[in-house]
């Protein structure tokens, strides 16, 4: 053999002590100490002071009679109770007062609601609804409704069979089925009044919101933005379920019932069929913006307020133009349905930041004047000021860490596109900040006129995206996405933000390990409550962010927690464990972790989730001893 | 001392006739044909292939992902709600399922859904590791299915599937 030259040997000496040196110097190092999340809150800002605070709406009404009647407590959104027998001092006591199972294994976000000594509680598919009657020892179930929706619907739902509850209104309570049906039932006897289809699962379409009701009109918005649905928010009669007016996401300004009313702010949403226009040919047939979120309403103003979902596909190369009127928000006359403005947060949006979270109605200080206002924690990671009555963007603050716009220009109110994070053919673009499920996704926030403070329940994830061809079949998905999803900066994954909306800054937050897919209570006991994905219901202080309160559920809690005054003048505090939706599929779903795009993506971000929780549904009522 | 040509040549068919276990690659008419289909479609790269690229034309990634699931069930495990040989995973892609799998007869050929079935089942690990695709055609985050570790997979439906064991 022939010996090999000498600056060989020097080569291979020099790599041998580097791997060497590098070696030593990794075991040197250890491991690094995990951070420990969840425990304490890390003080931001200083609290707004009485004159510098937000105020809720001038015609604001926290719910009344120790009652809750709608999923956000109230038309303006705040999930705010005047309840405050359960306070900061006392809170640390709470117990288990009973519970109920629902004995369904799916994501359970809807919360319950009480009127009148009776509970109603609603569950993911097969939507089955029990009143449960609260003035007997045991609470009896009173009535039981199961209105069987069509069990092909589970194959068209984007992210676990969810429902997000039901509203009361009259003496009615109104629901959606997965299967795209609204229904109404006598509260007292459970007896069906009526049921209206809306939807058509052949074609992708589902509902999974839970409806508002407003001057005599239930508002009911699709879901399936994953399987190229257009978009449309229906008004139906409370009392009849005749289908009084729709307005559809995407189209002709006639579909979209755009007309003379019509006065958005900003001239990138002035001009006619915008809906058809800012689209490739016939790409809005197919286009998304379906509104199933949240809407609030103003009952001075006669306005309605929701967001739009992303549009379809996913994969944004497919879809040049602004995708009107998709990832935005409308304002409408709630008798007509006409549009009075529209604000698109997403202009051609790139990351499926659907715009469908709450807008908390608030009045604010502003320049020496009051504003009305309306406060979004948006999917962009932006928390948008938007005047409510003209549509115009008056202040917008990241509350997450956001990578994909470098701002918003408030001269237009366009997001600026971070070009680096813009999606390109044949690559995977790495470290999209947020992620797809957004700064924060549906999961309500609350907000408190005592503290002047939103409490946002949040994530903080990251993510890598590609995107491939998506082909349009109906009932299929239409996505052309291949993501994953990981811990953003500082290795938790969920955050509960206090967030100040006068100053634009948050005051305090508690970070988590888990994104937090739990709505927020706020109450007047100066306790604000959350739950965490692996089932951990905690009770903070709503001025310092301290931890008063917490016990481990038997599954985790992606819903949204309620309090009521029960027919013994107590004060109690209601939240389903039941893990699932989209974050918690790969529990409640059986998802693989070994594949990181499961979910859309989002399973590779909670792979350790599984020996953390258990999926199965459970109601847990707490009160003080 | 080196190694004359003849007996390099000689060593290396020794080598083909008994080492290697190379996947029988029939002509593509005549696999459409066989009587066993399983066992034409099962073992054979090329049908693997076009059914990888049919797992993403006709969006089936959307609801399964790569295998992990999503909207739909994993495909990666052993666990088949309605059977996991080619014949039964060709009559779910075919007619679909009740509880959402939609039924993909008319858009898709019958020998395309052998095909489509052939990836699903590689997808649980059981294929042949040469018969596998080097890389999806399209940017992904997953690893290739070669790069793959291979998980020991209990056996489902062990007899129809010979012509995929390993």
């Amino acid at each position: 053999m022939k010996r090999p030259p000498p600056y060989l040997l020097v080569i291979l000496a020099v790599l041998v002590l580097a791997v060497a040196v590098g070696a030593s110097l990794m075991a040197a190092q250890g491991k690094p100490a995990q951070p420990v999340f969840g425990q304490r809150a890390d003080h931001l800002a200083a609290l707004p002071g009485p004159t510098a605070r937000a105020q809720p709406a001038s015609w604001f009404a926290a719910p009344g009679n120790g009652e809750w009647t709608a999923q956000l407590g109230d038309p303006s959104a705040t999930r705010f109770s005047p309840l405050g027998e359960i306070n900061a001092a006392n809170v640390g006591s709470l117990r288990t007062e009973f519970t109920f199972d629902t004995h369904n294994k799916r994501g359970h976000e809807a919360g319950p609601l009480v009127v009148g000594g009776t509970m109603y509680v609603t569950t993911p598919y097969p939507n089955d609804v029990y009143a449960l009657d609260l003035t007997k020892p045991g609470h009896p179930i009173k009535w039981h409704y199961a209105p069987k929706p069509a069990q092909a619907s589970q194959g068209v739902a984007c992210c676990d069979v969810v429902n997000r509850g039901a509203a009361y209104a009259g003496g009615r309570l109104f629901f959606n089925t997965l299967d795209g049906q609204t229904i109404a039932l006598d509260a007292a006897s459970g007896s069906e009044v009526w049921r209206t289809k809306l939807a058509d699962i052949n074609k992708g379409e589902t509902i999974t919101m839970a409806p508002l009701v407003a001057e005599g009109r239930v508002l009911v918005g699709l879901s399936g933005g994953e399987m190229g649905v257009r978009g449309s928010l229906t008004a139906l009669d409370a009392g009849s379920g005749a289908i009084a007016w729709k307005a559809y996401s995407t189209g002709p300004d006639a579909d979209v019932l755009i007309g003379p009313e019509f006065k958005p702010f900003y001239p990138a949403e002035q001009g006619k069929d915008l809906g058809v226009h800012t689209w490739n040919p016939d790409g809005w047939r197919i286009g998304g913006g379906n509104p199933w979120g949240w809407i609030s309403y103003d009952p001075e103003l006669h306005l309605i307020y929701y967001g739009t979902g992303n549009p379809g596909p996913w994969s944004s190369l497919q879809r040049p133009g602004d995708n009107k009127w998709t990832a935005g928000i409308f304002a409408r006359v709630v008798r007509t349905g006409q549009a009075r403005w529209f604000y698109q947060s997403s202009p051609h949006d790139l990351f499926d930041y659907d715009d469908v979270n709450e807008s908390v109605l608030l009045d604010i200080p502003w320049r020496g004047q009051m504003r009305k206002v309306i406060a979004r924690p948006s999917r962009t990671g932006f928390f948008m000021i938007i005047d409510r009555e003209t549509g115009q963007v008056l202040s917008a603050a990241p509350f997450a860490h956001v990578n994909t716009a470098l701002r918003i220009d408030m001269r237009t109110g366009r997001p600026v596109v971070n070009p680096a994070k813009e999606p390109q053919s044949g690559r995977i673009t790495r470290n999209i900040c947020p992620a797809a499920p957004g700064g924060k996704d549906w999961n309500p926030s609350a907000f408190s006129p005592r503290t002047g403070l939103v409490y946002i329940p949040h994530n903080n994830l990251c993510m890598d995206e590609g995107e491939v061809q998506a082909n349009y079949i109906a009932g299929t998905p239409y996505l052309g996405a291949d993501a994953r999803m990981y811990a953003g900066p500082g290795g938790n994954r969920g955050v509960l933000t206090a967030w100040d909306p006068v100053a634009n800054r948050a005051v305090w937050r508690i970070r988590e390990d888990l994104p937090v897919w739990s709505g927020a209570l706020a109450t007047a006991g100066d306790v604000v409550f959350y739950g965490t994905l692996d089932g951990v219901f905690k009770a903070v202080d709503a001025r310092s962010g301290r931890l008063l309160w917490q016990r481990k559920l038997s599954s985790g809690i992606i819903s949204m927690p309620m309090t009521y005054q029960g027919p013994d003048g107590r004060q109690y505090v209601a939240v389903f464990a039941g893990v699932g939706g989209w974050s918690g599929a790969i529990v409640s779903g059986g998802l693989d972790p070994a594949d990181p795009t499961s979910a859309l993506g989002f399973v590779n971000a909670v792979r350790d989730l599984i020996p953390r929780t258990d999926a199965g549904g459970r109601l847990y009522v707490f009160a003080l001893p | 001392m080196s190694l004359r040509f003849p007996e390099v040549i000689a060593a290396m068919l020794m080598l083909a006739a008994t080492g290697c276990h190379r996947e029988s690659r029939d002509y593509r008419s005549l696999a459409l044909q066989a009587q066993d289909r399983t066992k034409a479609f099962g073992g054979n790269a090329f049908h693997l292939a076009q059914g990888q690229r049919l797992y993403a034309w006709m969006n089936c990634a959307g609801c399964h992902s790569h295998g992990g699931g999503g909207m739909g069930p994993p495909l990666r495990d052993d666990e088949w709600r309605y059977g996991g040989s080619l014949p039964e995973i060709v009559t779910t892609i075919l007619d679909g399922r009740p509880n959402g799998m939609p039924s993909f007869r008319g858009k898709i050929t019958e020998d395309q859904a052998w095909q489509l079935a052939t990836y699903v089942r590689s997808l649980s690990a059981r294929t042949r590791e040469d018969i596998l695709s080097g890389r999806a055609d399209e940017p992904s985050n997953v690893e290739p299915p070669v790069l793959d570790e291979r998980k020991p997979v209990r056996r489902v439906t062990p007899r129809q599937d010979d012509a995929s064991e390993e």
